[in-house]
């Protein structure tokens, strides 16, 4: 069983002590959301497979039945327009990818229909749909099977987005986004995957537009998006020991995004780091930087960092991969430099009690 | 290996991620396929690609996409543009059962008999995508049909049956080289392994060992073995032994790529294009 990583920020949210692995946690809110609401179906490429989607339909089949959980045929794009019509119909389809990297192949659907009907249409219908992608990371991943594209979700108007980083999260953010009468991108982490953390029983919602402040503190602010949420907790840590207090804060929901909150931590700290699990030209971090800046720079001195992948295809070799993702080490170094305002050249160890060993592959 | 066969050095042929076989069929070298999955920087793809992206341009193996169907339509463009250029030579294109559902596949197919274009499409039917059979996956799962209603001629084969591939990919190459416009192959065969990596995978329940059975009593690996005398046998076997023995001590010894590698390759760079120039 993987050890809690997340445990301090989740608890914070929830009084539970039940320990739920973030598949579970999943599969738990969509196990309610169908319990409650015969409109919710479940249905993607092996959701009916035998290791069912990482565990998170685990059930599901047996549970409701194949009308309402299905494996469908290799067709993204004929899919994602199939479920916009049920959507449209009224049901509430969650569809599920094994790789947000395939989500490139119903991007018409999602852009050109699913977000436009309610507007295009004067309000007169709308698409309850959730899109759940998964973003894959290292075993061979690679160019096309480890891509954080939520940004380009984020871009377009009509459309939600989430990333939860805790099982605590997942499980409110799916229920919420079955809730929501439009199109949410509900964006998971393989890694995550093995994460557990508190989770409450009952049936709750963590609603769109509210971000999480993971750790206080007052020497800056630090963003950490989806997957980098994690190695920004790491980070924070390693911090801690020279005497650095970050403050740490998971968005959650990428779009509508809470720049307040992150705002208001900037005002006191002055100083921002955004992390994101995506490249960072025109992505997460640029968007959530440009708006503190606008938001800040008439008001206070700010000093702004955005990092992210690095600017090349993910290579699958570990020696180049290594470098391609921020992690706790770097994250730690970047802050310092903020803080300090110069190239210091530190660069933490990572200690024994702060190494991440959940996951030991292959995918 | 029966569909590279029939091909010239010159033809290319484009792959999907289970794209190891081909590669090596068309000529592509072994050290450099180990390399590449020890992410070595003597990889064939200086350890970026991985596995699932095996490429070696000069031999005409143009690369191979972990996206399922997405190679298909790259297949034809190439197709297109080796008809517009006047060359003689074709292009083969691989992929399996599951990606003939992809919207892709009946696009390309329809452009390329539009066309007439020298293309030969070969799907390599084992049944499964990852865990789900055909059967829960397609209303008609006869292929060889769904292609022939584009248009083109189309067979359907025992993978198994080396000499009968052979036979019929020389076939189909001559007609469309002859300039008679695409053909299909569907090509029956089955894994073995589990979809990823090199387990077996009877415990999940989606397939029995009594089904695989036949399929691994019909290898064609030993049905060709049988016909070949004991020693002969042996000396081939010593020599890809060796061969593959070699291939693996190379990339061991091979170096990782440098950090500096991280950059490269993302654009035309201009020392190359000044030194090329
Ligand atoms: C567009 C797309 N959708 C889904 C996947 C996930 N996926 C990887 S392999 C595979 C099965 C493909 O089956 P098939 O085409 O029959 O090839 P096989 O693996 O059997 O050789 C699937 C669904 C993918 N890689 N790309
Ligand atoms: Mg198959």
């Amino acid at each position: 069983m993987p050890q809690p990583v997340l445990d301090s920020a989740s608890r914070s949210a929830t009084s539970s002590h039940r320990i739920l692995s973030y598949v579970d946690a999943v599969r738990e809110a969509t196990d309610l959301e169908m319990a409650c609401d015969p409109a919710v179906i479940v249905f993607g490429l092996d959701v009916d497979d035998p290791k069912a989607i990482q565990g998170t339909v685990r059930g599901l089949l047996e549970k409701y039945g194949p009308e309402r959980v299905f494996g469908t045929p290799l067709s993204e794009d004929a899919m994602t327009g199939t479920a916009v019509g049920m959507a449209l119909a009224g049901l509430r389809p969650i569809h599920v990818h094994i790789r947000m990297d395939f989500l490139m192949l119903a991007m018409n659907q999602l852009v050109n229909v699913a977000a436009k009907c309610r507007y295009m249409y004067g309000g007169q219908v709308h698409v309850p749909l959730v899109v759940r992608a998964m973003i894959g990371k290292s075993w061979g991943q690679g160019a096309q099977h480890s891509q954080g594209l939520h940004s380009f979700f984020m871009h377009v108007p009509g459309l939600k987005v989430v990333a939860p980083s805790t099982p605590y999260d997942a499980k409110g953010c799916l229920s919420a986004a079955v809730r929501d009468d439009d199109p949410v991108i509900y964006v998971e982490h393989r890694l995550l995957h093995f994460q557990s953390g508190p989770v409450p029983p009952e049936r709750y919602q963590v609603w769109p537009g509210k971000a999480r402040i993971t750790a206080k503190g007052n020497d800056l602010t630090i963003v950490g998006i989806s997957y980098m949420q994690i190695e920004c907790l790491r980070a924070q840590r390693l911090l801690a020991r020279i005497g650095i207090h970050a403050e740490v804060i998971d968005p959650i929901w990428l779009s509508p995004l809470d720049i307040d909150t992150i705002a208001a931590s900037v005002e006191k700290t002055g100083r921002l780091l955004v992390v994101d699990n995506g490249w960072t030209n025109c992505g997460a971090a640029a968007e959530i930087v440009a708006q503190i800046g606008e938001k800040l720079a008439p008001l206070r001195d700010l000093r702004l960092k955005r990092m992210g992948f690095a600017p090349v295809t993910c290579p699958t070799t570990p020696a180049l991969e290594e470098l391609f993702y921020p992690n706790a080490r770097t994250i730690a170094a970047q802050a310092r430099n903020l803080v300090e305002g110069a190239e210091t050249g530190w660069l933490p160890e990572i200690p024994e009690e702060l190494q991440t060993t959940a996951f030991k592959g292959p995918f | 290996m029966g569909v590279c066969e029939a091909l010239e050095p010159g033809d290319v042929v484009f792959g999907y991620y289970r794209c190891h076989a081909l590669y090596l069929a068309k000529g592509g070298d072994l050290r450099a396929l180990v390399a590449e999955l020890f992410g070595k920087a003597t990889g064939c793809t200086k350890g970026k690609g991985g596995s699932m992206h095996l490429i070696d341009a000069r031999r005409g193996v143009m690369g191979a996409s972990a996206i399922v169907g997405t190679t298909i339509a790259n297949a034809v463009g190439y197709a297109y543009a080796q008809k517009y250029c006047r060359r003689p030579n074709i292009v083969a294109c691989f992929f399996g059962d599951g990606a003939t559902e992809e919207g892709v596949f009946a696009e390309s197919l329809n452009f390329a008999v539009l066309k007439k274009l020298p293309i030969l499409f070969v799907c390599e039917n084992n049944f499964y995508a990852i865990h789900t059979h055909q059967n829960k996956r397609q209303g008609l799962p006869d292929i060889r049909a769904r292609a022939q209603a584009f248009g083109m001629r189309a067979e359907r084969l025992d993978g198994n049956d080396i000499f009968e591939l052979c036979r019929c990919s020389a076939d189909a190459v001559r007609s469309i080289r002859a300039g008679q416009g695409p053909r299909f192959l569907e090509v029956t065969t089955y894994r073995w392994r589990e979809h990823v990596g090199p387990g077996c995978d009877y415990h999940l329940g989606y397939r029995s060992e009594a089904e695989a059975q036949p399929w691994q009593d019909a290898d064609p690996l030993r049905r060709l073995a049988r016909l070949i005398d004991d020693q002969h046998r042996r000396e081939m076997e010593n020599e890809v032994e060796q061969e593959i023995a070699d291939a693996f001590a190379f990339a061991e010894q091979s170096e990782f790529p440098s950090a500096t590698e991280l950059y490269t390759d993302v654009f035309k760079e201009e020392a190359h294009a000044a030194a090329g120039a």
